[in-house]
């Protein structure tokens, strides 16, 4: 009796995560959209000065306000979007996939090579993030491309790590065995039947990484070792305004509205993903 | 465990030389040329022969190996080399920064402390009550909030709106320190308030617990004698990791208080392109935080009991 319940229960819990999750994928996908169409969708060109204008507050007509330039920030906001989204999205698919293939390699292999690469993270992992990672950007002299190879040196290790626990885990399980008895190569074992086998777990670091991912992305650019002006990108664009909080505010808090909306919702969405992934949470379906 | 010490001290010699080496071939194999930098700043075209000058002056002609053993040989005396900028010596300026950033660093380290530990521990308290949902969302909100643009809004409601703080650091002192270490100490809280609430959880679901509350035990001195001192070990390695994170934060919310401190000297030199100072602050970050790692490892492992008398007996 009071294993049905809880069986139902935790039924009822599943399709709950499963409508977060449909509703926050959905959000996502328009924010991804609004994105990518934001040259279209922006009611005024980002790029177009217009001194008349100049720090205009938000209005019925430019609802976040101009710029020190007269440029509307709400199109630069969106365009700014554009840029600091997709930006984050190469850089943590880059690291993931990297970090994936490093990491199942090493656990399945082993041996020197292993103990070497791991070595190497591990020294990667002893500097402090964001210090090694502005030393980096400032050796590829800033730029949004170099600020993100700088965050992609500093982050991967996070992935190998994860990817070669899981295949040492499953490594040991009796389907390898079977399967390399069956006459499998290394590669098949690999592709068939380690890389679906560890998908979830990094399918859940990476969308709970997307968020602080673009935070460190911003951050860079707010240091100037990202996007560089007049590029609209939301750190640098933040940055700049940044002498004008005292009279003109909205300069400043617009694009930190954009980056926080941004990053709630993909946090929202990689909770939902990892409770969804969950296997305490699985376990009845 | 004075032999584990000895051990884990040893083991920091390998990573010690990674990191100088790494910093050094990292600054050394940068595009833009110090000298290059430093003759643009002058604004007039400059012959070769001045340049290969200041070069051997820098000693940038010899090969790059050489220039890491002398570098590493002056840096073992405490001698950085000079800024290219200012021509003052690397390390006198380093040190001179350094307080700064340290109390910036333990007073924000002393707030987490006091707004994540009872916030987790009211959350678990009342777990699934309304006052759990509420602090839960603050966590998550704060989560998703870069520090600048926390450090931006404090700014703008304390010093702006409310005219509580000064906007721009003046001097060191305990107003013009409240609004940087408030910044980092919320990113900071926010994150580790979540791993308060799972620990004090996880300690209170033990039958220990039931067994205490079974025997009539006040419910506050379980919390106080037994709960609270079990989490300890867990929040205390939690908080000394997240100094990492601390040190990289410091830098964009020391250059935006103007807090006169080693991020803020970094982050200047890496616009000037001042390369033996971000050598300095990179390497010096992280000596201090494979330090502090080795500390935590070893606090807990005073902490835990089980752990402590588990390696006399060996």
């Amino acid at each position: 009796m009071s294993k049905a319940v809880t069986v139902r229960a935790q039924k009822l819990r599943r399709d709950n995560t499963k409508l977060r999750l449909y509703i926050f994928l959905a959000l996502v996908a328009a924010l991804l959209l609004a994105a990518l169409f934001s040259m279209r969708l922006a009611p005024y060109d980002p790029y177009l000065q217009n001194l008349d204008k100049a720090m205009q507050p938000p209005s019925a007509s430019h609802i976040m306000g101009t710029d020190h330039h007269g440029r509307d920030m709400f199109s630069r906001v969106l365009v700014g979007g554009r840029t600091s989204i997709f930006a984050t999205l190469a850089l943590v698919a880059a690291i993931s996939v990297f970090g994936t293939l490093v990491g199942t390699l090493c656990g399945y292999y082993g041996g020197r090579v292993d103990s070497v690469v791991m070595r190497i993270s591990d020294i990667c992992l002893a500097f402090p993030g964001l210090v090694f990672a502005m030393a980096v950007a400032a050796l590829l002299n800033g730029g949004i491309g170099n600020a993100v190879l700088a965050l992609a040196v500093v982050s991967w290790p996070k992935y190998s790590r994860v990817a070669r626990g899981q295949t040492l885990a499953i490594k040991a399980g009796d389907f390898i065995s079977a399967a390399k008895l069956a006459g499998s190569s290394s590669a098949q074992v690999i592709i068939r039947h380690i890389l679906p086998n560890i998908l979830g777990p990094i399918l859940v670091t990476a969308m709970l990484d997307i968020g602080t991912m673009m935070m460190e992305l911003a951050g860079l650019s707010f240091l100037g070792l990202g996007a560089v002006p007049p590029t609209a990108e939301w750190g640098n664009m933040m940055s700049s305004g940044r002498s004008m909080l005292q009279m003109y505010p909205w300069v400043v808090l617009s694009p930190g509205i954009g980056i926080f909306i941004t990053v709630v919702l993909f946090n929202l969405l990689g909770d939902t993903v990892r409770d969804y992934m969950d296997p305490r949470n699985s376990r009845s379906g | 465990m004075q032999k584990y010490v000895l051990k884990r001290l040893l083991q920091l010699i390998p990573i010690l030389l990674a990191i100088t080496f790494l910093s050094f071939a990292m600054m050394r194999i940068a595009g833009s040329d110090a000298v290059e930098q430093k003759m643009e700043n002058t604004g007039s075209a400059v012959s070769q022969e001045v340049i290969d000058a200041a070069r051997r002056e820098l000693g940038l002609d010899k090969p790059f190996l050489v220039q890491y053993f002398v570098w590493l040989g002056n840096f073992l005396k405490g001698d950085m080399g000079t800024s290219y900028i200012s021509s003052k010596p690397v390390f006198s300026t380093f040190v001179s920064k350094l307080p700064a950033t340290l109390l910036l660093t333990v007073t924000s380290v002393l707030l987490t402390i006091v707004i994540s530990i009872p916030l987790g521990i009211l959350a678990a308290v009342k777990q699934d009550k309304f006052t759990d949902y509420l602090i839960q969302i603050c966590s998550f909100l704060g989560n998703s909030m870069p520090n600048f643009f926390v450090a931006l809004l404090l700014m703008y409601f304390f010093a702006v709106r409310l005219n509580v703080f000064p906007v721009i650091a003046e001097g060191v002192g305990a107003k013009s320190v409240a609004m940087p270490s408030l910044t980092l100490a919320i990113a900071m809280s926010a994150k580790y308030l979540r791993q308060v609430r799972a620990t004090i959880l996880d300690e209170l679901g033990k039958e220990y617990v039931a067994g205490a509350k079974a025997r009539g035990v006040k419910f506050s001195v379980i919390m106080w004698k037994s709960v609270l001192k079990a989490s300890l070990v867990t929040i205390i390695t939690l908080l000394t990791l997240s100094v990492g994170s601390l040190l990289g934060g410091t830098a964009i919310v020391e250059s935006i208080f103007m807090w006169d401190g080693v991020g803020k000297m970094a982050v200047e030199a890496i616009n000037m392109r001042d390369y033996p100072i971000i050598q300095a602050y990179v390497m010096w970050m992280a000596i201090i935080y494979v330090m502090v790692n080795l500390v935590t490892d070893l606090s807990y492992r005073f902490f835990d009991p089980r752990i402590r008398l588990g390696g006399m007996e060996e």
